[in-house]
């Protein structure tokens, strides 16, 4: 999956976001039916996000300790689920960063994010480890994921991961 | 002179002890695990997961442990349902549930299983509670989980440790939960991402192991993986009361440990304090915060509803009413709790003083159920997140202090410092 070059819109967001911003608990009982909760991913912090964004052609931009919070893997997922491309994000929260990873969602750490703004139309290379902001112009190189989350993440997720390799593999 | 081979913090002695091999931090490393836990909110999904996969049994069914907490008794069909996935796995797996009604899973993993030295991975990011037993216990999502439970090992990071120094006596009215408040308000939200954190120091060895718990508790709110405590004297008590002493095994980090850094906190200077909304590192002493009226006060969760915090706050409530207006929710962390407490008289305390008991679990904290906020409505709270939609709605406010603040809260109807009724 890692080898497309991704396209789209910036929707951008600000420091410590917490995945109840992302997915809120009052919605915990459509867990079980994550297409739906997905209707309502990043609600609580742009209540419109999800009618504004184009499946397939959206990035979610964010600050410092992105994801911090309860561990629910629903928030990565329902990200996912609803055609954001990646998450691109000056910090992240260490379980958020894990779940994104398994769940198959591309995640990118940069201290340059301020090269980003809001309704920014990016390309993203991820094998080639580089941003294009085609609004501005300008370009953002970032560093590989550590090899096994690379694995995980070009195998589509952990549950593909394990199905083919058995075990982790280091 | 040659340079000495520095020694393991904690962090990289129990998992260089669950990997078979010598590690240091900044090694990628398979880990074993001894457990794995997870509650009805990951749960459902972690059992999806692990049945995507394809395994076709647990790797140590007595193990894993599936608490249903967070939505107990569960107040929609969605969740009754989510719960039905849980009992009918466990039964078909030979995995333990711990079912409405018996307590929070970060309360019942100390009182049952826990031990110094171990290894836990948990679908719920206060995982880290347990490292105050002298573990490495950490939180993860559900497809983490459901691989640990297939295969009884996980992958990490050896993380770096950080050093948090308490030292010196603490003040009347101050406890563990404004000695962890004041670090994350010093290191912040991020403070410790990635990384483990080793408390240490005259102040926490002064502390008994209900106490402990607060710290490590929280420690994933200033992002750690692991917030370790070495085991000790009073570990061995806790353990002896859970009818375990035999579990105790003394855990030390060597003298010659590597560490991040050292954060030293002068613990006599803390005093009384809360996180305000809508970060828990927006710490303020109370002293220095004007009148802010509460709704509703909550004294329980994984954070302070143990019996130590249920007594501190009816210590403060005998003979008492709550301010009018304001809804007192109370909720032990374990049934064991809930009976101890009724023995003592503390909920009969809180009963008289106006307040409403919750069964043992979450209760308000997750915003699901009993005791989901009002628009405008603020609530002062012992848990440990104060996030905006915690509590079920994100145009409500939440302060996080401790069971002694909350106490003197629910009597003046506003944030009140506890020394002014002690």
């Amino acid at each position: 999956m890692s080898a497309e070059v991704l396209t789209g819109k910036a929707f951008k967001f600000g420091d410590n976001i917490s995945t109840d911003l992302i997915c809120p608990g009052k919605y915990y009982h459509l867990r079980s039916t994550p297409m739906k909760l997905a209707e309502h991913v990043m609600e609580d912090a742009d209540p419109d996000f999800y009618s504004k964004m184009e499946k397939g052609k959206a990035f979610i931009v964010g600050g410092d300790n992105f994801g911090l919070g309860s561990s629910r893997e629903h928030a990565p997922l329902i990200i996912r689920l609803a055609g954001v491309n990646a998450v691109i994000v000056k910090s992240a929260a260490r379980i958020f960063f894990r779940n994104c990873i398994n769940v198959g969602l591309p995640i990118i750490i940069t201290e340059e994010i301020e090269k980003i703004k809001d309704g920014d139309e990016l390309s993203i290379d991820l094998n080639g480890g580089v941003i294009k902001n085609l609004t501005q112009n300008l370009e953002i190189k970032f560093p590989p994921l550590p090899r096994i989350m690379t694995d995980i993440l070009n195998s589509g997720g952990l549950v593909d991961y394990i199905k083919k390799n058995k075990d982790f593999k280091l | 002179m040659t340079a000495t081979k520095s020694g393991k913090t904690i962090a990289e002695k129990i998992l260089s002890a669950h990997s078979n091999r010598e590690l240091n931090s900044g090694d990628y490393a398979i880990i074993n695990i001894d457990y794995v836990i997870a509650q009805d909110g990951t749960g459902p999904l972690a059992i999806r997961q692990f049945k995507e996969i394809g395994f076709d049994k647990i790797w140590n069914p007595r193990n894993v442990v599936f608490f249903i907490d967070h939505a107990a008794p569960s107040p929609r069909f969605e969740i009754s349902n989510d719960h039905m996935i849980i009992r009918e796995f466990s039964k078909d797996f030979g995995c333990i549930v711990s079912d409405v009604g018996e307590g929070i899973c970060h309360q019942l993993s100390m009182e049952k299983f826990v031990s110094p030295g171990c290894v836990l991975i948990g679908a719920d990011s206060h995982s880290c509670t347990g490292g105050s037993m002298g573990a490495f216990t950490t939180g993860m999502g559900s497809t983490d989980i459901a691989v640990g439970m297939g295969l009884g090992k996980t992958w990490m990071l050896v993380p770096e440790t950080i050093k948090v120094q308490f030292l010196g006596s603490i003040q009347k009215g101050v406890y563990s939960k404004d000695l962890m408040l004041h670090l994350i308000g010093k290191i912040s939200a991020n403070g410790a991402t990635y990384k483990s954190i080793e408390f240490c120091g005259d102040t926490i060895e002064g502390l008994n192991q209900e106490e402990r718990f607060v710290l490590s508790n929280m420690a994933v709110e200033a992002g750690a993986k692991a917030g370790i405590i070495a085991s000790d004297e009073k570990t061995k008590h806790y353990l002896h009361n859970q009818g375990r002493e035999d579990d105790f095994k003394e855990i030390l980090p060597d003298s010659n440990a590597h560490y991040e850094r050292l954060v030293e906190i002068d613990a006599s200077m803390v005093e009384p304090s809360v996180a305000c909304p809508h970060t828990v590192d927006n710490i303020k002493k109370i002293s220095e915060i004007e009148d802010i009226k509460v709704d509703q006060v909550l004294i329980g969760t994984c954070t302070n509803g143990r019996l130590n915090d249920l007594r501190i706050a009816a210590n403060i409530l005998k003979n008492s009413k709550i301010a009018e207006g304001v809804r007192l929710i109370v909720a032990p962390a374990s049934r064991t709790i809930y009976l101890l407490a009724m023995k003592e008289g503390l909920i009969n305390t809180f009963v008289t003083a106006g307040g409403i008991i919750m069964p043992p679990g979450c209760a308000s904290c997750v915003g699901i159920h009993g005791g989901v906020l009002g628009d405008n409505e603020v609530c002062l709270s012992t848990q440990n997140r104060n996030f905006k939609g915690r509590m079920g709605n994100s145009n409500s406010f939440i302060y996080l202090g401790s069971p002694a603040t909350a106490a003197a809260t629910a009597i003046y109807g506003k944030i009140t410092d506890p020394r002014e009724v002690m």
